[in-house]
């Protein structure tokens, strides 16, 4: 009971001192993770809408793939970035093996299919006849998918918390390609889990208040931007 | 006149079953049509195929002489023909701002989409509500600002899929009255899907009947609601009284036709012994507690009064005339006569007011 009142204390000290180590590591993550979001949203947006509005042989079978893709187990992902980049593998040139723009990689692989299985089922449930009205006022097909999109706006809003929400909590990636360097590549998942390693509680549970604070107060402002969506 | 869409043995295929069989369909430059029919008939397909939305299986569409085979020539024509859906299918921002949808589609100027849309909304009577949310729109709201949104457009052809549909009876009173004043004063054309026979009388010039995916007769509307060339297009346009009978004799287009043992006198060219039916309007049969001494009503029979069904503002009269014969009354009659269930009436109506029709069994 000691350790964790102590870890707290600590914890707080941490965070109120702007301790430079731990706020160099929340802000790795920030850029790390959101980075990777913004990738995802583009791809998953533009991928999810696509299947969304285009009828092809073996969509359903595309879709299941998709849904599958939304609980991607972040070990396999860390596990093929890391073939796939390793000194020896196809992509080995580019040497960017535990850096940040690995992790940034992996995670946008993450998050890609939670963002496309949400913004595909957001604009499957919009009215069927909504396309072919937009049609109908003349739009293109480009016009009409990118109405479509921002009028599903509100969900796609839930499928960045989600994206983001899954890769700034994800470890397994993260450590396996980004390797965890002091400065360079730690980030606060595999710093988490480092430090509780070494037995080192109070950071490891800085570092845990922190993760839950920023999970907390990005969700709050989506929330609040989704909410007030809602109400006009 | 000159049609402004042409449609030839069109066939429209959806999971291998013929949903749209149509050999010819015009539609007359500023006229209004009117494509009625049951549910299921393919009115709608046959909308989204005119509209460009939906490539046929077969056939061919002409628009305003153009072949519309290409999706280059469809996209074109989805800019001058636009689409009312059932539902209003508004986007979840202002009135204003899905009003002009289709405006800043086509790139025009702020200034001219101002325009647009400002008198658009004025025709419909819905300036106030310019900056109000769609979402908190009522049912007939809703259905205005769509109606606005295509009319902003100008379009030069404009296809409204039942657009009375859900609307409780004063809304719909009102807009069809509106909508007719619309397409009279911007002589754009128009294609209604309806069901609704009083619908179809109030706003088109012509009417096509439609069922199982094929048109059964086509017409101006006092054509096909007079003369209906089918047992199903005279139930469809409300000829309540389709009865089966023989013409016994033939003298000078007056007509002896046998129905149930009884001779009703019609006009029209068929001779003795082919089979007919002869189909009666409700509103032209006239009832009176005794038998008329002089009238020149060619039909007078005795009947007994089986059921009296309250209309909205009328009376519907089931009679039996040793045939099933059904009339309409005004409330005023009925009980100026003092008329009941059970009574025994005379019914009249003129041999003019009978529309015979060939049948073939």
């Amino acid at each position: 009971m000691e350790l964790i009142v102590q870890g707290i204390i600590k914890a707080f000290e941490l965070i109120i001192s702007f301790d430079p180590e731990v706020m160099g590591i929340t802000w790795l993550s920030l850029k790390i993770s959101g980075t990777a979001t913004f990738i995802s949203l583009f791809f998953g947006v533009s991928i999810g809408a696509g299947v969304a509005l285009t009828d092809f042989p073996g969509k359903r079978i595309v879709i299941s793939l998709i849904n599958t893709g939304m609980g991607l187990p972040p070990v396999v992902v860390g596990l093929f970035v890391t073939i796939m980049i390793w000194r020896s593998g196809p992509l080995g040139f580019l040497e960017i093996l535990y850096t940040p723009y690995a992790m940034i990689i992996a995670q946008a692989i993450i998050a890609t299919p939670i963002v496309m299985g949400i913004s595909l089922a957001s604009i499957q449930s919009l009215p069927a006849n909504l396309r072919l009205q937009i049609l109908s006022l003349g739009a293109s097909r480009l016009q009409m998918a990118w109405i479509l999109i921002k009028e599903s706006k509100l969900p796609l809003l839930a499928a960045v918390m989600a994206g983001f929400g899954g890769v700034i909590s994800e470890v397994g990636a993260s450590i396996m390609v980004g390797g965890n360097i002091k400065g360079y590549s730690r980030v606060l998942t595999t710093a988490t889990v480092m430090e509780t390693g070494r037995g080192n509680f109070d950071i490891a549970i800085a570092l845990g208040i922190i993760l839950l604070i920023l999970a907390f107060l990005v969700n709050l402002l989506l929330t609040h931007i989704q909410q007030r969506q809602r109400l006009r | 006149m000159n049609p402004i869409l042409t449609v030839h043995n069109l066939i429209v295929r959806r999971g291998g079953v013929t949903v749209l069989d149509i050999n010819e369909l015009k539609v007359e430059t500023s006229r209004i049509l009117a494509l009625i029919g049951p549910n299921g008939a393919g009115k709608s397909t046959l909308l989204l195929t005119m509209a460009g939305l939906l490539k046929p299986s077969m056939g061919l569409i002409h628009y305003q002489g153009m072949s519309v085979d290409s999706s280059a020539s469809r996209f074109n024509m989805r800019r001058s023909v636009c689409v009312v859906f059932q539902e209003p299918l508004l986007l979840n921002t202002s009135v204003y701002k899905n009003v002009a949808l289709g405006l800043k589609l086509r790139h025009l100027t702020g200034s001219e989409i101002e325009r647009s849309v400002e008198e658009s909304l004025d025709y419909f009577g819905i300036s106030f509500l310019a900056k109000r949310s769609a979402k908190t729109l009522s049912g007939g709201e809703s259905k205005r600002v769509s109606l606005a949104r295509a009319f902003a457009l100008k379009p030069q052809l404009i296809l409204l899929d039942e657009a009375f549909n859900s609307l409780d009876p004063p809304t719909r009173e009102t807009l069809i009255d509106d909508l007719r004043n619309i397409l009279e004063k911007t002589k754009i054309t128009a294609v209604l899907a309806l069901h609704d026979r009083e619908e179809t009388l109030r706003l088109a010039q012509d009417v096509s009947v439609m069922a199982e995916g094929r048109i059964i007769q086509s017409g101006t509307t006092a054509k096909i609601f007079n003369e209906p060339e089918s047992e199903f297009v005279a139930s469809f346009v409300g000829t309540e009284t389709i009865l089966e009978g023989t013409v016994e004799n033939s003298n000078a287009d007056l007509l002896g036709i046998s129905v149930a043992g009884k001779i009703i006198e019609a006009v029209g060219n068929y001779l003795p012994g082919q089979n007919v039916y002869c189909c009666l309007r409700p509103e032209n049969i006239t009832v009176s507690p005794v038998i008329p001494e002089k009238i020149s009503a060619r039909n007078v029979f005795e009947a007994k009064i089986q059921k009296i069904i309250r209309q909205a503002f009328f009376y519907k009269m089931i009679l039996d005339c040793g045939f099933p014969l059904v009339a309409y009354i005004t409330v005023s009659s009925c009980e100026d006569l003092g008329l009941c269930e059970g009574s025994m009436v005379a019914v009249s109506f003129k041999a003019t007011a009978v529309h015979v029709m060939r049948r073939e069994k």
